[in-house]
């Protein structure tokens, strides 16, 4: 008996040391070609929608603005697009592509916030409505 | 005896069903930003080459930190291993996992480097918020 829980508390001790609690982590594409040859990526593209975020000296958000005009908040920006491609059948996300502008220091955490926002609608009842997949970045200013 | 023979089991049987062989590359260093659309993909991407962002502006390439200014030479050896398996450099995802307070600025940097260097595919990594 005791040459049995010897071995059985070897293996306990080798599961306990390579447990690994890891949290579920997900990827957004992003498409990033050199060059700006971006748009010719796209069938029959519709204009870029431009996301623009401005940062203040900590890195907070200051705004948030689509196409120039000022957005509250992610909800909001949500909404925006999905009043602009529309949702199901007929809608315009796949000839459609964000463009992010934002400020060097802006925190990334706003940046994923944004992407969420405007890639997916996560309803209710757990289902995920697609919006629009096609994102990148504004060349960086100098 | 038999009573702490069936808890034993027990500890055993949990432990094996928890074992994760998966190679994902995580650091503790890193905290990913939330996301509730950042649900896993099917399968791990196609030659990944993972890039963390601290947000003191270093990037963590296998375990190390370097800084952004010499990230590029690592990246010109991975080009090379990519060349040297037969491969397109840019059939290779760059996994950039940055650290939500982070700089965004910074993350764009680091794309820019890598696509000098001929590497046009990336993702970007965040953690699955399970609030509604």
């Amino acid at each position: 008996m005791t040459p049995m829980i010897d071995v059985v508390f070897q293996l306990i001790t080798f599961f306990m040391l390579t447990l690994k609690t890891v949290v579920t982590e997900g990827d957004f594409d992003i498409k990033m070609p050199r060059g700006t040859a971006a748009g010719a990526a796209l069938d029959d593209p519709l204009p870029p929608v431009r996301v623009r975020m401005t940062a203040g000296p900590g890195g907070e958000r200051t705004s948030l603005t689509m196409n120039g005009q000022n957005v509250a908040d992610f909800d909001e920006l949500r909404s925006r697009i999905i009043d602009l491609v529309g949702t199901g059948p007929g809608s315009n996300a796949d000839r459609t592509e964000i463009e992010l502008d934002c400020d060097p220091g802006l925190t990334y955490d706003n940046v994923i916030r944004a992407i969420t926002a405007v890639s997916g609608k996560v309803e209710p009842d757990g289902t995920v409505i697609d919006l629009i997949k096609k994102i990148k970045f504004a060349p960086p200013k100098k | 005896m038999t009573p702490m023979i069936d808890v034993t089991f027990q500890l055993i049987t949990f432990f094996v069903f928890t074992l994760n062989f998966s190679e994902a590359v995580t650091d503790d260093r890193i905290q990913l930003p939330m996301s509730q659309l950042a649900k896993p993909a099917e399968g791990p991407p196609a030659d990944p080459i993972t890039l963390q962002v601290m947000n003191d502006s270093r990037v963590i390439y296998a375990g190390e930190p370097v800084s952004l200014e010499d990230i590029g030479g690592y990246l010109e050896n991975e080009k090379r291993v990519m060349i040297a398996a037969g491969k397109e450099p840019n059939a290779a995802t760059m996994v950039i996992r940055a650290d939500g307070r982070s700089r965004t600025g910074d993350v764009q940097r680091l794309i820019a480097v890598c696509q000098e260097k001929g590497f046009e595919r990336f993702v970007l990594r965040a953690e699955y918020d399970e609030r509604r």
